[in-house]
This record gives C-alpha cells, sequence and structure tokens, in this order.
C-alpha cells in the first residue's frame, strides 16, 4: 500500500475473518446481518453439507431429507429474511445486501440449497415488487415461519415464467401462457381461467403457490401479466415429472401443467376496468423486470462464494499431498509445502482468489446499490403517481430530462458546490444510481457466474483427480458444475449482455464511468500496488473503444454499434465487466484499510493483509485490463478490412524505384518503408500490405501504454503466491466432505 | 424458587478448536500464535453452563440470565453474533484479555467485582455458573476463586445436572472418576456451579432472540471498561504444545462402536 517497502513485506497470516469481510463489504455495523451469517452458515456448514455428503445429490426426486432442508430454513431466520417484520421477519429496510449474504453463505457449500432457498423469495418478489398492498400483506404472512405457539406451515411459492419449447425461455415477450374470462356477472369480481405450463420451475415439488407469466387470449383483457396461483384452486395444479438435472440437486426442479380457475384479485398489482375491459397495471415484463434487477445479483453472489470458498481446501490439498511419503519426513520442505513448493500451483491459486475477491466485490456492491436504490425508486414512483405520471414512455420521458442535469453535474469537478444538487435532488440521485443498478446488476450476472464457471475449473484441476469425485472437500466439482446453471438460470449470459448493450451506453453511466477513470488514478497516486492506475488507463481505453465503435461503420459502411451486431455489443460488454469487477475488488480494499485500522481486533495483522489484498487486485486489475484491451483491440481493428495485393492495397505501399530516389535525398528512408513493391511487382509474401491506423493513432497509444502499465504486476502475483504458501489455515474444513 | 433464580454465567472466548494454536514468546509474555486473527467461539464449557442457566431460567418463571465475561471486546462482539442468537441473556463484558496465558487469579477478581456490580442482583436468588474448565487452558481454579471472592460457600464442579424443587432447593449431579456421578441436595442459592457438559444440545440459531438480545448485547459491549490483570507475578518459564500429534481427519458414516475400537488400538500403540 502506500508505506514503504521493506526487504520482506509483512504479509498474511490468517485466511480473512468475518470482521474483514464486515468491513470490505460494508455491514460491519449491521448486526441483523452479522447474526444472519452466523445463522445460515450453520444450516450451510451442518445439515446442508451433511446431506451433500451423504449422497443426497445423487437423486432427482424431492426427498424427505432435502424437504428438512426448508425446515432449517424457517428456524434459521432464511425464511424470513424476506419479510418485514411486520410480516414475520426480523430485517427492517431493504433487504439486497441480507439476501445476497444469505446466498452467500448456502453456496459456499451448495447451491442447490441456496437456490431453494432465494427461489421462494423468487416466487414472492412479483408480489413484493408490484404487488397490491393487500396481496403483499397475504402473501408475506403466509409464507413466513410460524412464531412461537402459532401452529402453521409456512406457503412455500414458485416464480413460473420459463415454457416449454418453443415458448418463452430468454425471451421474455414470447408467452404462450394464456388468461381468459371465464365467468363475469356484473358488478362482481371477474373469474378467469388460466392454462399455463412451465419449463424447469423451482421449488415446483411442494410449492403451495405460483406466481405466473401469461398473456391475454381474451378481448377483454388487455395484454400480459402475472397471477398467483393456489394450490386449492379448482382446475389442475401438476407439478409434472421432475428436471433431471446435472446440478443442483437440492432444489426441486419440474415441468408443471396448471389448468385453473381464478378470482382476477389474483392478478399481480391490480387491474382497473376500461370499457369493459380488464387492464391489469402491470404487463409481466414490468413485473419481471423489477424482479430479475434484484434476484440475479444473488445469482452472481453465489458463484463468488464458491470461488472463495475453494481455496481453503486447495491450500489443505496441496500442503498435505505428498505427506506420509518416506522422503517427506515432517519439517522437511516437501512435507510441509508439498505441492506449493511448485510456482505454477500457488499462481493458479492465487488467480483463482483474486477472482473470488473481484467477484464478491462486484455482487456485493451491487447488492448495496439496490439497498440504497429501493426507497428512492419508491419515492420517485409516488411522486411521478400523484403527478398523474403512470404511462411507461411518459416517465421515461421524464428520466431523459433527468439524464442530461444529472450528467452536466457529474462532469462537473468533484469540488465544485453545485454538485451538492445530485445528491439533495431525488429525482437526479435516482437516475444517477438508476444508471448505475442498470450496469452492475447484469454485470455481476454475467461476469461473476461466466467467469466464475471457468476459474471454478481451474479450482476444480488444482486438486487434481480428487477434484472430479465426490469426496472432493468443499465438493469443488460440483460447484464447478452448479456454476454452469447460474450463469443460464434467470436469463442467461445473452440476456446480460443484450441488457448491458444498451445500458452501458447510457450517458448517465457513462459520466459516471469518466470520473471512475478519474477516481482510480487518485486512488494509485496513494496506493500504487493496487493496480489502479493500470485499471484507470484500461478504462480509457474502453471509454476510446464505445466511443469509436458507436460512431463507426465496419468495411462495408454497416454501423458497428447496432442491437442486431452482437458481434460488436456483446464483447464490449464483456470488456466492461471485467472493468467495473476489479474497480469493486479495490474499493473494499481501501473500505479495509479505512475502517480496518479502527478496529482492536483487525489490528494485527491489517497491515500483512492490506499488502496481500492489493497484491491480488493488482492481478486481478493486469487480468482485467488485458482483457479489455485485447477485445477492444480485436473490435476496433477487426472490423476494418485488411488490405489485399491489389491496386487498393498497392496505394500504401512504396515503389522500389521510388524508394531509390528518395534514398538519395532521404538517406535510410529504405529501411523504414514498412512495404515495398519491387520493379517486377513481387512484394514480401504475407497477407497483404500491413495495414494502417489512421484515426487510430489514439486507440494506439493507449493500448501501448496499457502493455506498459502492466509493470509489476507479475511481481505482486509472486508476493501473493509466496504468501500462501505461509498463510496458517484451520486443521480441518468445517464442513463435511 | 418463588421469584425466580438470578442465573450469572461466567464465560470468555477462545479460539476456535478447528484452528492450529501453537504458543509463541511475546514481549508481554506467552501467546498464541495469531491468536488475534483467528477466529474465536465462546469457551465451550462457558456454553454448556449458558445453555443450561437459559434452560433452568425458562423452566422457573421470573428467573434472569447475565452472562459476564472477560475478552477483548471487538472479538466478543463478533463471537456475540452467535452465541446471543442462542439464548437470552444480558451481557456484561470486561473488555481484558482473553489469552490461556493470564492468571486464574486476576480473572477471578475482575469477574467477581463484575457480578457484585450488576445492578438490582439479588443474592439470595444467586446461581454463580461457569465451566469447571476452560478449552484455553483449564486453570480449572477460576470459578472456585470467583466463588470464594463473592463468599458463596456451596460450590459443584463437574456438574452435569440441576433438579430445583418449588421450594428453591435443587439437586445437583457432579462427575467423580469411573463416570459416575456424586449427587447432592443443596437448600438453595446463593451457590456456584462449575459446569462440565450437561445435557443439552445447542441450541439453533434464532435471529429473533438475537435481535433482541442486541438491545442489550451492544450497549454492554460499548460500555465495556478496560481491566488490565493484575499482575501476580506469574510467570511462564516455557510454554510447549501438547507433546501428542493432533491427527485431525474427517470419516464418514462410521459407527460409534468402529470409531470406538480404532482409538483403543490407537493408544495400544
Ligand atoms: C435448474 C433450473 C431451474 C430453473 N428455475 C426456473 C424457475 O424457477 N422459473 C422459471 O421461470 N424458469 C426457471 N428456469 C429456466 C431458466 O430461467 C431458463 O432455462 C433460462 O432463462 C434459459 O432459457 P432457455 O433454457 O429457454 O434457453 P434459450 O432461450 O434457448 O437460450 C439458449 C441460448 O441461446 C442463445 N440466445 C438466446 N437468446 C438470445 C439472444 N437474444 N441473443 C443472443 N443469443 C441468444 C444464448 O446462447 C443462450 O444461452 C430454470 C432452469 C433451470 C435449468
Amino acid at each position: 500500500m502506500a508505506t514503504a517497502i521493506s526487504a520482506a513485506p509483512e504479509t498474511l497470516h490468517t485466511l480473512p475473518t468475518d470482521l474483514v469481510r464486515q468491513i470490505q463489504w460494508r455491514f460491519a455495523d449491521r448486526y441483523d446481518l452479522q447474526m444472519l451469517i452466523q445463522s445460515v452458515r450453520a444450516v450451510a456448514r451442518g445439515p446442508v453439507a451433511r446431506l451433500v455428503a451423504a449422497g443426497g445429490r445423487n437423486s432427482h426426486e424431492w426427498t424427505e431429507q432435502k424437504s428438512e432442508l426448508l425446515e432449517y430454513f424457517d428456524k434459521s431466520g432464511i425464511t424470513a429474511v424476506f419479510m418485514e417484520p411486520e410480516q414475520g421477519g426480523f430485517i427492517a429496510g431493504p433487504k439486497n445486501l441480507a439476501l445476497a449474504l444469505v446466498a452467500f453463505e448456502l453456496a459456499w457449500v451448495d447451491g442447490g440449497a441456496a437456490t431453494g432457498s432465494l427461489a421462494g423469495c423468487l416466487a414472492l418478489a412479483p408480489i413484493h415488487e408490484r404487488g397490491t398492498p393487500e396481496q403483499r400483506d397475504h402473501y408475506m404472512r403466509l409464507a413466513a415461519p410460524a412464531q412461537p405457539g402459532e401452529e402453521r406451515r409456512p406457503w412455500r411459492g414458485a416464480f413460473c415464467l420459463t415454457e416449454p419449447i418453443p415458448y418463452v425461455g430468454v425471451d421474455t415477450g414470447m408467452l404462450n401462457g394464456k388468461l381468459r374470462v371465464e365467468s363475469w356477472n356484473p358488478g362482481d369480481e371477474p373469474i378467469l381461467h388460466v392454462e399455463k405450463r412451465g419449463r424447469f420451475i423451482t421449488n415446483i415439488g411442494f410449492a403451495n403457490f405460483v406466481t405466473a407469466a401469461v398473456d391475454s387470449a381474451d378481448p377483454r383483457i388487455k395484454g400480459s401479466c402475472m397471477v398467483i396461483l393456489e394450490e386449492g384452486d379448482p382446475g389442475t395444479f401438476d407439478r409434472g415429472t421432475p428436471t433431471r438435472k446435472l446440478v443442483h440437486q437440492l432444489s426441486s426442479t419440474g415441468d408443471p401443467i396448471f389448468s385453473l380457475r381464478i378470482p382476477a384479485s389474483r392478478i399481480v398489482g391490480g387491474y382497473d376496468i376500461k370499457d369493459g375491459v380488464i387492464v391489469p397495471r402491470f404487463s409481466h415484463s414490468e413485473v419481471i423486470e423489477a424482479v430479475f434487477r434484484r434476484t440475479r445479483v444473488t445469482v452472481g453472489v453465489m458463484t463468488a462464494a464458491k470461488l472463495l470458498s475453494a481455496v481453503e481446501p486447495i491450500i489443505r490439498y496441496q500442503r498435505g499431498r505428498f505427506r506420509g511419503a518416506e522422503m517427506a519426513t515432517p519439517g522437511s520442505i516437501r512435507y510441509e509445502l508439498g505441492l506449493q513448493q511448485r510456482e505454477d500451483a500457488l499462481h493458479r491459486l492465487v488467480d483463482v482468489w483474486a477472482a473470488g475477491e473481484a467477484s464478491a466485490s462486484l455482487g456485493f456492491a451491487a447488492s448495496r446499490l439496490f439497498d440504497e436504490l429501493d426507497p428512492i425508486e419508491r419515492e420517485i414512483d409516488e411522486q411521478l403517481t400523484q403527478r398523474g405520471i403512470t404511462g411507461a414512455r411518459a416517465r421515461m420521458k421524464i428520466f431523459r430530462e433527468a439524464w442530461d442535469e444529472a450528467v452536466k453535474l457529474l462532469d462537473l469537478p468533484a469540488y465544485d458546490a453545485q454538485r451538492a444538487k445530485l445528491e439533495a435532488d431525488p429525482m437526479l440521485r435516482f437516475v444517477q444510481m438508476d444508471s448505475l443498478a442498470d450496469v452492475l446488476c447484469p454485470a455481476t450476472k454475467l461476469w461473476n457466474t461466466g467467469f466464475g464457471s471457468q476459474m471454478m475449473r481451474e479450482a476444480v484441476s488444482l486438486m487434481g483427480g480428487y477434484g472430479i469425485t465426490e469426496d472432493c472437500p468443499g465438493f469443488l466439482g460440483h460447484k464447478w458444475m452448479d456454476s454452469q446453471l447460474e450463469a443460464t438460470y434467470e436469463g442467461p449470459e445473452a440476456v446480460q449482455r443484450r441488457q448491458l448493450s444498451v445500458t452501458m451506453t447510457n450517458p448517465v453511466f457513462l459520466a459516471q464511468f469518466r470520473n471512475w477513470v478519474r477516481e482510480m488514478r487518485e486512488i494509485a497516486a496513494t496506493h500504487p500496488g493496487t493496480g489502479a492506475c493500470t485499471l484507470a488507463t484500461a478504462m480509457l481505453l474502453w471509454l476510446w473503444s464505445i466511443d469509436h465503435l458507436q460512431h463507426t461503420s465496419d468495411a462495408d459502411g454497416s454501423k458497428l454499434y447496432h442491437s442486431a451486431r452482437q458481434g460488436v455489443t456483446f464483447p464490449l460488454a464483456d470488456a466492461l465487466c471485467w472493468l467495473v469487477a476489479a474497480r469493486c475488488q479495490i474499493l473494499d480494499v481501501l473500505e479495509l484499510e479505512r475502517r480496518g485500522g479502527e478496529d482492536a481486533a483487525l489490528a494485527d495483522g491489517l497491515h500483512g493483509l492490506l499488502n496481500f489484498m492489493s497484491d491480488l487486485c493488482h492481478v486481478q486489475t493486469a487480468r482485467a485490463s488485458g482483457e479489455a484491451g485485447r477485445i477492444c483491440a480485436e473490435l476496433v481493428f477487426g472490423y476494418n478490412r485488411h488490405p489485399a495485393w491489389d491496386a487498393e492495397g498497392y496505394k500504401s505501399c512504396y515503389r522500389a524505384e521510388d524508394l531509390d530516389e528518395l534514398e538519395s535525398i532521404m538517406p535510410g528512408i529504405a529501411a523504414c518503408a514498412l512495404d515495398v513493391i519491387a520493379t517486377d511487382g513481387s512484394h514480401a509474401g504475407k497477407a497483404g500490405p500491413c495495414a494502417g491506423c489512421a484515426g487510430l493513432q489514439q486507440f494506439q497509444v493507449l493500448r501501448s501504454r496499457l502493455d506498459i502499465c502492466l509493470t509489476g504486476c507479475r511481481l505482486a502475483k509472486d508476493r501473493a503466491a509466496e504468501a500462501i504458501s505461509k498463510i496458517m489455515i484451520p486443521e480441518a474444513l468445517d464442513y463435511p466432505a | 424458587m418463588r421469584n425466580g433464580y438470578h442465573i450469572v454465567v461466567c464465560g470468555s472466548i477462545v479460539p476456535d478448536p478447528l484452528q492450529t494454536l501453537e504458543p509463541i514468546e511475546t514481549p508481554g509474555g506467552p501467546a498464541l500464535k495469531n491468536e488475534m486473527m483467528l477466529p474465536a467461539v465462546l469457551d465451550p464449557w462457558a456454553s454448556h453452563a449458558l445453555y443450561e442457566a437459559a434452560n433452568l431460567a425458562s423452566k422457573v418463571a421470573g428467573s434472569k440470565v447475565w452472562l459476564v465475561s472477560v475478552a477483548p471486546k471487538a472479538k466478543l462482539q463478533q463471537v456475540m453474533m452467535t452465541v446471543a442468537q442462542k439464548v437470552s441473556f444480558e451481557l456484561v463484558a470486561v473488555d481484558g484479555p482473553a489469552s490461556g496465558f493470564g492468571d486464574a487469579y486476576g480473572v477471578a477478581a475482575i469477574l467477581a467485582d463484575e457480578v457484585q456490580s450488576i445492578a438490582g442482583l439479588d443474592r439470595s436468588r444467586l446461581l454463580v455458573f461457569g465451566g469447571w474448565e476452560s478449552a484455553s487452558r483449564g486453570a480449572g481454579v477460576t470459578m472456585q476463586l470467583v466463588g470464594e471472592r463473592l463468599g458463596i460457600a456451596d460450590q459443584f464442579q463437574g456438574v452435569d445436572q440441576i433438579t430445583t424443587q418449588a421450594d428453591g432447593s435443587f439437586e445437583v449431579l457432579e462427575r467423580i472418576e469411573g463416570g459416575r456421578h456424586q449427587v447432592s441436595m443443596c437448600s438453595g442459592p446463593p451457590a456456584l456451579l462449575g459446569w462440565a457438559t450437561g445435557n443439552l444440545p445447542e441450541p439453533r440459531n434464532n435471529p429473533q432472540v438475537g435481535m433482541a438480545n442486541m438491545r442489550t448485547v451492544m450497549p454492554a459491549l460499548q460500555r465495556a471498561k478496560a481491566a488490565a490483570l493484575a499482575g501476580s507475578g506469574l510467570r511462564f518459564l516455557s510454554t510447549t504444545p501438547p507433546k501428542q500429534q493432533r491427527q485431525t481427519r474427517i470419516v464418514k458414516n462410521r459407527p460409534v462402536e468402529e470409531i470406538a475400537q480404532e482409538i483403543v488400538e490407537w493408544i495400544g500403540k
């Protein structure tokens, strides 16, 4: 960090403790969350781990043992996390961070257990986000675990959007689920008929209610909506057969069929009657957008947990690898270090750890942002409703006006007094945070799960053959496979990239991103060891590239930055995710330095911990910058046509005879000329004359600067590797394998 | 017991038992390597005492439980995030060392002072609970010393069970050799019980209980005054970890008989 470098800098002594995480992920002042973590951990590393170790994942069916986990969830407070205190919960206020922490702790052991718990919240989320107050109160209370003395089984829910092929999956637009009016007596509430089939619906094996997306098949109902189906509704409530999943077997998944009669009051968010037509207040996509926006973050946090959970078992495996051999006597390097004598084993573990840190930092940053955004979003919603502005378009117009103002203020220097307006004006704060949430959510879902699954594979490989057995400590093989599901459900990577390709061009986001470049340079000035400077350069390169691609065409004159041009927009979105994650990681280390110094319990090892965490940042920023640089270079140059040995290509070449003449005026020029056509028309044997970089010089300067900015990153990796070989770990894992 | 018991549990924190414990020399005397950085838990013996206290309090109306703890308060706070969810109690915290190398005499003096200064504590209803041992050193005398200082003559050590009667008297089972118990009748409080394991399982976490406890736990931690252990002339000439090598192994689905057999064979080696 900012301190002078001594010959042997202080480094990490033990694995990061809870206190370290509380500070980094900013809940050091929230004892409700700290207790929640302990409570969830006891379930995860107790009954959940025991069930996995006992082979509970080897069946597709919803078994009694799996079902018992739900009761553990109820009793430990996991189920009630989603509820308000008056509904039976114990956490007041927004719960995004709380849910992310629950997901983190459960996924530390088993992703399926995490999914099972989260899917209950997902089922309630449409009601929570867009339900009427009555719906919210009714279903939240039903789903809350029984209070002491109460004789009641909590209701469980499932969320049903995905339909059998060829209907809705990724594309939320194409719904086959149908809603009709069954009977409607004047003055009475209409009775509706729902036809819906689901595919891969979590919790369906035991759900008592289902929130389902349906479209109107009746002129008396307008558009699509979400409806609440209950187990006892008249008609068919068929749970279907269990899905033969390769992953997440501790959650229940199946393809249900519903054909039910329900009162119109089950339309999520209610409805109005206009000219004899039932008009749902929210279309299914409006509900889903509000829901996924939050729940996708938690999914990304799950994969982060797995990466971090892999560190301890890998270290233990590496160290113990040769123990028991005749030559490996206690005290010998072979005995004490085992595989950790080998640089590559350590370096790869550094990569896994660094990726885990970055993804956790990104995921928790996103969940905290939603906690901040929630109340402001409601405030703005109420304000606009009071002003009679209800339609999505009308609201968008208002937001766009606020965008301009927000960008203007964001572009002012940090010390400019006018900037305070950004904080003070709820609308400006809202558009600022909203634009950020629009990026951080898909970035978390996309990068954490996508790159996370690649790094989980790396983690598995570090355990050798053990890695791909059921006996692998830490269940790493399961975790690897599970992460592929996390990359898929709630919208696979393509959907996240598609969303990012729109939201990352929001001027309010870009204005913030520009400020981050400055922020990273400032951090680099005091904390050069974090790699913040490298990241700032990579951010500049990305900014330059997106701007260039938005205003340029390809070799055939077709627009480059365009929603249909996923070959351009998607990789740029990927590049952004790398950068955003690395930034969050650095900010968390800074927070650790700031707050950790105030905490007596951290005083002992703080300096070494900060050094190590900074080295991990440096490793990660180097990787992130490298990825961003590679992607941007490919896009910036890749859509230009390479010159060929033809008339057009010759224009950029020297003719040998011209060069001879020039040589007499400018001695040495021949040595500088790139492509020369000989008098007999022959030329160097290659693809064509070398491509030029007209108009791209600035990019080239940035790119080569970025390469040079990597200076020192491998030294950081060496230091981190050395630290890992010395760190003290517990004698055994705190959950069975 | 007509108005219920006032049960004060004395207990501190120890490093999580899965950690490697390595004694080292520091300028301030012996310590454990990285002790401040290792995760901690409530001393298991004191935990049994606390669960028994809460169980007793729940059975005898009007009873109340306090937990008096001398420990580095920042670490104690972390431990409270688990312990406070298990049973209801009021915390009395003293910011001081919890190291196994502290002198039992000095620790007992602080504990006794703290017990005495609990507002509203009724000596005629007082049961002082603690562990008969500690997982950090097991001096085995701290609770006796606390009792002596408080002038409590009825002391029981290695307690596994307390059965109270309506008149306030109670029966106590203390461990003796050969896996047997000594049964005593005590006419009533005040008394001191140093617990062995008791009979209760670890209560489940219940965040609702935790949230209620936190209303007093957090202020208690903030108020905790710093106490230095009085130097009693105790000096350590040397410290070494126990001679035997620790071999931790995780085994699945092994019948108890087989585990016992293996231990017998191992001892015989
Ligand atoms: C175990 C499990 C549990 C699930 N739980 C639930 C649940 O509880 N509720 C629920 O409603 N659903 C659930 N799902 C469904 C899940 O959300 C979908 O499977 C997921 O969204 C992907 O949809 P799909 O399978 O139809 O894939 P497809 O839509 O066929 O997508 C497959 C691939 O096609 C490409 N692709 C698709 N669209 C685009 C595009 N626009 N641009 C570029 N490429 C594209 C991408 O490569 C994508 O990965 C679950 C799924 C699983 C496996």
